[in-house]
Parts: structure tokens; C-alpha cells; sequence
């Protein structure tokens, strides 16, 4: 089964196109080096050698000094999808996520109203095949309308083609609940992923507690807020060998945690988000909501060490960007009264290749592996580049430098983390779900006779 | 200096300048006409989203003593009731072309925003939990006069300190001009890390005989049901300050408004050791010289000619 077989994406051409002379790099089917790459009719027919590639009719793109990876995967993202459109839609984040170099990504269920019944997956399917870019799946809630009291029809959801459960955006306060979602997995399947966050120790913080937030007068988020909460929930799955993703780790004491419980052999992943592993919060001193607040918090130096050596040994399995779009007057406001979350699709693979690998602090490899790592814990197939595979291939200039909304975004929203800085890398094409996704306008192609 | 936003962000050099100012404006005060025409033409506006008394009243008094234009607008009653955004607000002021737009705001960063949609020179009065600059100058001020120079004062900042804007603008300008400063409080009213900000923490006052200056701070019964404290009763018998806990040798400081019998004793505040009306009247002259700066500074003003007082010695006065 390919990565995208459960997910949704509007029909298209089957890509025939040649990538010729491009450097592969697939760290997980072992590909590495110079190769033609030859899709034809959306699947990856061969890696051939450089100059060699050839197929009737099909678009060359000339790629010498380019690099090819595994399209990325993203199981985190805010569509916005019913009731807050003038954030994000199906088309637009999808389109962002294509910009991104993503081949698939997970809509979080967290909208108005929250994604909590069968019809509501049918129809985000159905808008999903008639305006996604890339192919995208839909987690329903665990508890119906998001109170965290009663669990929703999860057996239906999930034969009406939910990927899987998540509140995101709220954490399942009641260990009660949590436990009774844990059990019936066992009768309907699906990760369950959890926004981990005790709303008592977070109270009304909106930044990371420490000297920071001290110096700011803000009240914060502690670590613990987190950490306690994926320690309970470690220990229910533990106790129901039940399968859980932790969304968004942001403490060094979470990836303890997450790493005490995997070692124990505990069902649980876990994801950082692009913006948790490049920022601290000392970029929250200049008060600046529109591209620093975010749930969970920006935290302290030592905790984003923390998730990159995490995201090295894995305890991390995948990046997820918590894409979350949000309209200029929800931001153009005092720090505290600003709404949550920065968006991160189309700057993902720019940002970190561009904080992390340049400088040494992670390979290349290894961003490309947890770049794609978000399929797996959902039980999707991961992307990869081996001949025979449906192609989901992402082409990147990492030379290219580029100021990041300077030519907009394909988002609806403007809230990026990285707006105005310039990045390094850049991602030039993308193929999904064996259909060419996205393009940079600026990037001429030439096409064989 | 464009606009007043926060301690932080001033030098030594600058408060200096500000307080230098401020001293030539009282003498101003001690002439029968205590207006003075620098500002005449220009227009001022405060903008006050929390409710305030001393701040507010003082900031109006300087821009009329500097024979400003005064706009004052308070958020109760205005069109923020009707659900108007603080940037749209400060377009529709900002129309007006005021010099000089002081703000008030429960939240942190509000005053810096204003900053970026306005023309005008801001002046940050309070925002949220964050600072309050003209508090932490006038007291500053009020101190320099006492002691002439706060280098190698050790100052006690006593209370909640979390919820405490005064408490951070203090702390950072008390060490900026040479002070050591202790803030005390319960651990639970003592902000996480505040320590990196360059002050000793106390969790008790058992040392408090060590301190210069005493500088409590408002503590507000709704902490209680926060469980920041049991009990008012149980905070005023650890942390309130007392004439049996401050030595005759030690002043007493506080931003106001008191609660008399928590965070301070009634004798404390009645005690010739209490500069808490000094620090009132500071505010006056401490704004009329923030304003004189930001609207019409740059320039050092003249010493003042001792003894005579003559309003021809200094700068002020003269048309800007």
C-alpha cells in the first residue's frame, strides 16, 4: 500500500517527468548519489545513471547540483476546516504544504465545529478530493465537541476513513476518559495523539516559565505543565498497551519521559516542531505574537537541546510543524491577548536545514529522514524513493536563498515563525501522490522534445 | 529618546538626564505661576485602559504644566467598550497628530505596539505585569534626593513581586544606577529565574536589617484565592513591614495605593522614615520631565543658579 492510499487528494495527471542528474538521498531504503530519476506515470520507474534517463513524452527537469528526497510527511497541521476558512482552507494549506515539500499530511480535528462525527469526516473527505493539492487525512476528536467528557462514535469514525483521534489544541484533562479512549482502541484502532499539558500548572501562562518570563512579567507555561501529563498517559498506555502519539514536545523533561517510556516498551511516539527545535524564548522578548506565541511555548536553551539530541536518537521520530494558520487582527494585539500558534508548512525543511544542518548540528540525513517520519506513527507507509514506489519525491535547491514572505505565502495566513528571515534551501518541485504538486514559479523548466 | 517603553531599555546616562530634568521642574513648582510654555501648541494624549489615580492624574497635570493641548481617554466609556481595537484606537488618536500618546494597558507589550502605529512619542504608564517606567524614574529620583547617589545602596524589594510591574522597572533601574538590590516575597509570589535580572532572592525577612531601603510593594487580596498565600493574615505576619521590623535607620518606600495593615503597618507609613509623599509628589515633576525630554530634549539643562532661583537660569520656560 503507498503512503497516500488513505488519504485524500484531488485527481490529477500521473507525473512524467525525469529529474536528471540529481543527487538521491534516501537514508532509509539506503539511496545515496547521482541518478536520473525517471517517474512515469506517478510512479518511480527507475534511478537511473546520470544522463541515462529517458521516457517518451516526459518533462526533464535538469537537477545537477540539486538535491532529491523522500516528499515529507506531516502529521500536524490545522486546516482551519469547517467554521474558520479565513484562516486556512483544504486548498490553501494544502497548497502550502506542497510549497513545503510535503506529499501528505494529517488535518487536526480541532475546528468549529470539531471534526467529531462520521458525516463530518465524509465531508472533509469529499472537499479533500475536490481541492487538496497533496494528499491529506483527517483525525476525528476523541471526545465529543472537544469537552473531554464523552468519547465520540470512534469505531464509526475510523470505518468513515478517520486516520485516527486527536483534541489537539486541548490536552484530556480526566485520567478516566483518557483511559476509557485507551481501551477502545482496541475496537477501533487509530493513534491517539495527545496535546500533553495540564491546564491547572499551565493556567493563564502564555510563554515558557523561567527568567525570561520573569523579566517579562508574563505569566508562564512550567515545563512540568507537560511532562506530568505524558508521564499519566505513558503509564495508561503502558497499562493498556494501547498506541499513543505525543504531539508537539517542547521540554527537555518530556523527552525523559517519552524516552523512559519507550525504553520501558511502552506504544508511544512523538514529534518537535520545526519552530521548538530553531527558537528559545528569548526570541519572546520583543513581544512579538504574531511569529512567537505558540502552545506549547518556546522554552529554554536547554530544552531544545534536548529535542535535537532526541530527534538523533530517535525518541523523536518525526518533525511536525502544528501548521497553524491565524488572521493578522488575531495577532496584532498584546503578547497576552494573542491567539496561539505560528504556521510552518512551507518553511519546514528551509528552516532547519538552514539552523540545524548548516551548521553542523544534524545531518542532512537525518532531517530528511524525520522530515518524512510522521507517516509511520499513524500507520501510514512511509515515502520513499525506491523504483517501483507510487513517486512522492521532493527536489530542493539547498543553495537557494530566500527571504521568507517576500513573495507571500500560499497560505492564507501570514503568521509565520520565520517571516522575514532568510533562509537557505529551498524547495523547488514536489511530487505527490505521483502527481506534480507544486512547482517555484520562478524555476523554468525545460521539457524534452 | 523617542519613546519612554521601558527601564530596560534606558542607560544609566539617560535616567540621569531624565532626573536632572525633573530637578529643575522643581523648582519650577516652587514659583507662584508653575506653568511653563514649553509644550504650548502641542497636544498630549493619555489613553488609560486600566483604572488609575496617581499615574493618570500626574501625567495630565505635567502635559498642562508644560502648557500642552490634553486629550484623556479612558477605556470605560470610549469606543474600546464598543469592541475597538487598540490599533484602530490609536489611528483614529493618532488622526489628531498628538506629540506624545501615554498608555496604560493591562498588557505586556501594548505600549511597544503603539510605538509602531503612531507618529507620536509613547510613553509606556503601565503595561500589564511587565513595566511601569515613570514609577521606577520617580523613585529613582525620590531616592537620589534623599542619598544623593543610590551606588552601593542595598534595596529590599518586599511583596509580590509576580504580579509586580513597579517591582520589575525598580529592580532593573535600582542596579542600572548602582543599587544592590534583595526582592523578597513567598517563594510563590517570587517570579521563577528572576535571579538572572541580577538580584539576590529572599524568601524571608530575617535580613532585612541589611537593607537602606525598604520598598514594599501592593499585595492584592485576590491572591488569596489564587492560593499565592492562605491567608492576608499569614502574609502580613511573615512579610509586612513594621515599625518593629524596620530600623530608624532605613527608608520606606512604596508605589501606592496602600493596603494599610497588610503590606504595611499604619505606623510604618505614618513614620518620618516613609518617603511614600515624596514619592508622590515626584511624579510630577518626574513626568513633566519625561515629557520635556521625548517632546523637547536633547540638551542637557544649565545647573541651576544656587540660591537665587530665577527662572532665567535654566532652559525652562523658553518657548521649544
Amino acid at each position: 500500500m503507498s503512503p497516500t492510499a488513505a488519504l485524500d487528494v484531488r485527481p490529477g495527471e500521473d507525473a512524467n517527468v525525469i529529474l536528471r542528474r540529481v543527487t538521491v538521498l534516501d537514508p532509509v531504503a539506503g539511496i545515496e548519489g547521482v541518478h536520473d530519476i525517471v517517474i512515469r506515470d506517478g510512479r518511480i520507474a527507475e534511478l537511473a545513471p546520470p544522463g541515462d534517463g529517458a521516457a517518451d513524452g516526459a518533462e526533464t527537469i535538469e537537477a545537477e547540483g540539486m538535491h532529491a528526497f523522500p516528499a515529507f510527511f506531516d502529521p500536524h497541521v490545522h486546516l482551519r476546516t469547517p467554521g474558520h476558512e479565513h484562516k486556512e482552507d483544504v486548498a490553501t494549506g494544502t497548497r502550502a504544504a506542497a510549497a513545503g515539500g510535503y506529499c501528505g499530511i494529517l488535518a487536526m480535528a480541532n475546528t468549529e465545529p470539531p471534526v467529531s462525527t462520521a458525516a463530518d469526516i465524509a465531508a472533509l473527505r469529499e472537499r479533500a478530493r475536490a481541492d487538496a493539492s497533496v494528499p491529506v487525512g483527517f483525525l476525528a476528536t476523541v471526545t465529543r465537541a472537544m469537552k473531554g467528557e464523552e468519547l465520540t462514535e470512534m469505531v464509526e469514525l475510523r470505518e468513515a476513513g478517520a486516520i485516527g483521534f486527536s483534541d489537539d489544541g486541548l490536552p484530556i484533562t480526566s485520567a478516566r476518559v483518557m483511559l476509557r479512549a485507551l481501551q477502545y482502541q482496541r475496537l477501533c484502532g487509530g493513534t491517539i495523539a495527545l496535546h500533553e499539558e495540564d491546564p491547572q500548572l499551565s493556567g493563564d501562562g502564555v510563554m515558557h516559565e523561567g527568567p525570561v518570563s520573569a523579566a517579562l512579567g508574563l505569566a508562564g507555561v512550567p515545563a512540568v505543565s507537560e511532562s506530568t501529563m505524558i508521564a499519566r498517559d505513558a503509564a495508561l498506555a503502558a497499562y493498556e498497551d494501547a498506541r499513543i502519539h505525543v504531539q508537539h514536545l517542547s521540554a527537555a523533561q518530556s523527552v525523559d519521559v517519552v524516552r523512559a517510556a519507550k525504553a520501558a516498551g511502552v506504544r508511544i511516539s512523538a514529534e518537535a516542531s520545526p519552530h521548538h527545535l530553531c527558537l528559545t524564548d528569548e526570541a519572546v522578548r520583543s513581544l512579538d505574537p504574531q511569529r512567537f506565541k505558540m502552545n506549547p511555548p518556546l522554552r529554554g536553551e536547554a530544552d531544545r537541546q534536548a529535542l535535537i539530541a532526541a530527534l538523533r536518537d530517535g525518541t523523536i521520530e518525526c518533525v511536525a510543524t502544528d501548521h497553524a494558520p491565524h488572521q493578522a487582527e488575531e495577532k496584532e494585539v498584546p503578547f497576552e491577548q494573542a491567539a496561539m500558534g505560528v504556521t510552518g508548512l512551507e518553511t519546514a525543511f528551509a528552516a532547519l536545514h538552514t539552523e540545524l544542518v548548516l551548521p553542523g548540528t544534524i545531518e542532512l540525513g537525518l532531517l530528511v529522514e524525520r522530515l518524512a517520519g510522521g507517516a509511520a506513527p499513524f500507520g501510514i507507509e512511509r515515502p520513499t524513493l525506491t523504483p517501483g514506489s507510487e513517486a512522492n519525491v521532493v527536489l530542493c535547491d539547498l543553495g537557494a536563498e530566500w527571504t521568507v514572505g517576500e513573495d507571500g505565502y500560499e497560505s492564507r495566513s501570514q503568521n509565520s515563525w520565520c517571516a522575514g528571515r532568510t533562509l537557505t534551501g529551498r524547495v523547488m518541485v514536489t511530487v505527490a501522490a505521483g502527481q506534480v504538486a507544486f512547482r517555484l514559479r520562478s524555476f523554468s523548466l525545460g521539457v524534452a522534445a | 529618546m523617542k519613546h519612554l517603553l521601558a527601564i530596560e531599555q534606558l542607560s544609566r546616562e539617560e535616567i540621569e538626564a531624565i532626573l536632572d530634568r525633573a530637578e529643575s521642574f522643581a523648582e519650577v513648582g516652587r514659583r507662584d505661576i508653575k506653568k511653563v510654555p514649553t509644550l504650548r501648541g502641542r497636544t498630549v494624549v493619555t489613553l488609560f485602559y486600566e483604572s488609575s489615580t496617581r499615574t493618570s492624574s500626574s501625567f495630565e497635570l505635567a502635559a498642562k504644566r508644560l502648557s500642552a493641548d490634553l486629550v484623556s481617554v479612558k477605556a470605560a466609556g470610549s469606543s474600546v467598550d464598543k469592541g475597538e481595537s487598540l490599533k484602530d484606537t490609536v489611528a483614529t488618536l493618532s488622526a489628531y497628530d498628538p506629540a506624545a500618546i501615554v498608555i496604560r494597558h493591562p498588557y505586556a507589550g501594548a505600549a511597544q505596539m503603539v510605538a509602531e502605529w503612531t507618529e507620536a512619542a509613547v510613553v509606556n504608564a503601565g503595561d500589564g505585569k511587565h513595566e511601569h517606567p515613570s514609577q521606577a524614574l520617580l523613585d529613582v529620583y525620590t531616592l537620589r534626593r534623599r542619598l544623593g547617589s543610590l551606588e552601593g545602596t542595598r534595596i529590599w524589594i518586599v511583596g509580590d513581586v509576580l504580579h509586580s510591574r513597579v517591582a520589575r522597572s525598580n529592580l532593573i533601574a535600582f542596579q542600572r544606577m548602582g543599587a544592590e538590590v534583595t526582592v523578597c516575597g513567598p517563594p510563590t509570589l517570587i517570579p521563577r529565574g528572576i535571579e538572572e535580572l541580577g538580584c539576590e532572592v529572599s524568601y524571608s525577612l530575617e535580613r532585612l536589617g541589611e537593607a537602606e531601603v525598604v520598598y514594599a510593594l501592593r499585595m492584592q487580596r485576590e491572591r488569596m484565592n489564587e492560593s499565592f498565600v492562605p491567608s492576608l493574615r499569614e502574609y502580613a505576619a511573615s512579610f509586612q513591614i513594621d515599625t518593629r521590623r524596620l530600623n530608624p535607620r532605613q527608608l520606606l518606600m512604596h508605589p501606592g495605593p496602600v493596603n494599610r495593615g497588610v503590606e504595611l503597618s499604619g505606623e510604618a507609613i505614618d513614620s518620618p522614615q516613609s518617603l511614600i509623599a515624596e514619592q508622590v509628589a515626584a511624579g510630577l515633576v518626574v513626568r513633566m520631565a519625561i515629557l520635556y525630554e521625548l517632546l523637547a530634549g536633547g540638551e542637557r539643562p544649565a545647573p541651576l543658579a544656587k540660591g537665587d532661583g530665577t527662572a532665567e537660569a535654566t532652559p525652562i520656560g523658553q518657548p521649544a
